[in-house]
């Protein structure tokens, strides 16, 4: 076991550009690395994206693994698997931390599970435990517990949730090593066959979410929301139901099924607050609810709670917020 | 579509549920066990592909005894046939014990065509069993699929969604999905389904059942690369949970001075 050394970044990347989730990582693996005197590499698996390596060092890492072939252009996930065993066999990081992105958490266990080590999903904390092991804090039971968790092999592998680790200010002075890697390429057997744009809505980012649920009677209704999204600067957000009912399109959608989100304000309107929405907002900074039952469950979470009608309440935020701004 | 193979796992039903802040317990006294929500889905997409092409589904889970209700379950569901996995040794596994043993067993299953999971558990949350199940049985897979647009002997298609984009992908048979909760309404089964149900086998198989392609040092807990230290319940303190009611026009102007305040509202934008 103490082969292995350091702390690897898988460095995720979609169309040549370098996933934020990565620069989150190398932020807080350079905090872990401080305090265990290892060092932060990373890895990028890639083709033609030399002027991006700069970006990891600037975020970072002190040292950035690059393997460039075509064929890893795109996310392949037979050859992206291949190609991060084989790199994590011959380097030997004690740590491989990997965003927990649709990809990283389609990658992450394939590779942790060839390489015969654990792997903890979706983390929202991490800490050094006190023999210098990875104490893996990461939510369960939709987000109604915290699991803490450390790894007996290695490299002790964890996907990590975006938006939840600090990046470090983007510093053009810091340079690291580049070390080239010649790819092995095997069948890929994925065919991609066409690509659809999710289109710009991108809520997991949005600083400040306005989020209406049942309570509002009519698809048309959310204008009201619209308008409010609008004075305060933010987007507007749906729990399932309304997604399910095609008053809005899943892009929207907050909650354990949906999409997870963290803004500074969380602002929720007719929402109810189940179990399952509960998990995709609960670590919003600031929440606001606004629903016209004293005993809805999303009372319990709120910093900030209206007991009333909403399209009583809804325009007298808004017009609270443009008279204020 | 000869043979599909659905692992499915038993959870408590998460709104009955009880969470200890104060003595870090999980209260599941009070929640009977159920099929993972989200396992109703990959069941109904194989039952789905089982009515268009023909050929059976089998369900497999790993859990406890009482876990048997969960696979007769799914039998009423459509599935044609149900193994449950029970054994001490499976106990205390985590996502890499747990897919260990799956995959073991579907070996011993022989041959199949296509495996489909759920996208992830509601109590354990990982998404993790499916992906690793295809590594294990070194196969392709695709997560995250929100339908499954053409399947036939050979290969299938199926849309992924991924953040940003959502991708066309065709895959090679034999092949692992997990799938989202977009693909499909599962039905309910029908009175007469569950009294057929009831009265059918669900096969149990042991740890010694499967020791011909199973190590035994990689299952349960003593094979489990991970280990969890202890649980935090979080509680909700440390939210102001302050609540306005009655006079709206002043619950709204008090809350929005709190969150100009905060530099939240109005002249921070």
């Amino acid at each position: 076991m103490n082969e292995y050394k350091g702390l690897m970044v898988f460095a995720e990347q979609t169309e040549g550009r370098i996933h934020p989730v990565s620069y989150e990582l190398l932020g807080k693996g350079t905090e872990i690395a401080q305090k265990l005197g290892i060092e932060v590499s990373s890895v990028l698996l890639g083709s033609n994206m030399d002027d991006q390596i700069n970006e990891l060092f600037y975020y970072g890492a002190k040292k950035v693994y690059y393997i460039d072939h075509p064929a890893l252009a795109d996310f392949d996930l037979l050859n992206y698997k291949h190609n991060l065993v084989r790199l994590v066999n011959e380097v030997k990081p004690e740590t491989v931390l990997v965003g927990a992105t649709h990809l990283g958490r389609s990658l992450g266990p394939r590779v942790a599970a060839a390489l015969a080590t654990g792997l903890t999903a979706d983390c929202t904390a991490l800490e050094v435990g006190d023999e210098g092991n990875l104490i893996q804090i990461r939510p369960a039971f939709s987000g109604n517990i915290f699991a803490h968790i450390r790894t007996t092999t290695r490299p002790q592998m964890a996907t990590v949730r975006y938006k939840v680790m600090q990046k470090l200010a983007r510093d053009e002075s810091k340079t690291g090593e580049i070390v080239r890697k010649d790819a092995e390429i095997v069948e890929s057997l994925l065919k991609i066959i066409d690509k659809t744009s999710s289109g710009d809505v991108n809520i997991a980012e949005a600083e400040v979410v306005v989020c209406g649920g049942r309570g509002l009677k009519s698809a048309g209704d959310f204008a009201l929301l619209e308008d409010l999204a609008k004075a305060l600067g933010g987007t507007v957000g749906c729990t399932r139901p309304i997604v399910d009912d095609a008053w809005m399109g899943k892009q929207h959608q907050v909650g354990f099924s949906g999409n997870t989100v963290q803004p500074k304000l969380y602002v929720a309107v007719g929402v109810s607050g189940s179990p399952q929405h509960l998990a995709g907002m609960r670590d919003s900074d600031v929440i606001v609810a606004v629903n016209a039952d004293p005993s809805a469950p999303i009372f319990k979470v709120a910093d900030y709670g209206i007991v009333g009608d909403l399209y009583e309440v809804v325009p007298k935020l808004t017009s609270e917020a443009q008279r204020r701004s | 579509m000869a043979h599909i193979i659905v692992p499915i796992k038993q959870v408590p039903d998460m709104e009955r549920v009880k969470f200890d802040t104060e003595a870090g317990r999980i209260d599941r006294s009070s929640a009977s066990g159920e099929i993972n929500p989200f396992d109703l889905n990959a069941l109904e997409a194989a039952v789905q592909l089982k009515e268009t092409l023909g050929g059976t589904v089998t369900t497999i889970s790993m859990g406890p005894g009482q876990a048997e209700a969960s696979v007769r379950d799914s039998l009423a569901r459509g599935a044609d046939r149900g193994v449950l996995l029970a054994d001490k040794a499976f106990a205390g596994a985590d996502t890499w014990a747990t897919s260990y043993t799956l995959a073991s067993a579907i070996k011993k299953l022989g041959d199949y065509d296509l495996i489909i999971c759920g996208e992830k558990t509601v109590d354990g949350d990982t998404g993790q069993v499916g992906p690793e199940i295809a590594e294990w049985l070194n196969i392709p897979h695709v997560a995250y699929v929100s339908a499954i647009r053409k399947a036939d002997e050979k290969a299938i298609t199926v849309t992924c969604e991924m953040e940003s984009a959502s991708y066309g992908i065709e895959s090679p048979l034999p092949a692992l999905i997990t799938v989202t909760k977009d693909i499909n309404v599962p039905r309910l089964p029908s009175f007469a389904d569950k009294m057929k149900a009831r009265k059918a086998e669900i096969e149990k198989w042991t740890a010694a059942d499967i020791a011909d392609v199973a190590d035994p040092a990689n299952l349960g807990l003593k094979g489990s690369p991970t280990r969890l230290n202890k649980v935090i319940i979080p509680s909700e303190e440390g939210r102001k949970g302050e609540m306005f009611r009655g006079n709206l026009d002043e619950a709204t102007t008090k809350v929005a001075d709190a969150l100009q305040a905060l530099g939240l509202f109005g002249s921070s934008k």
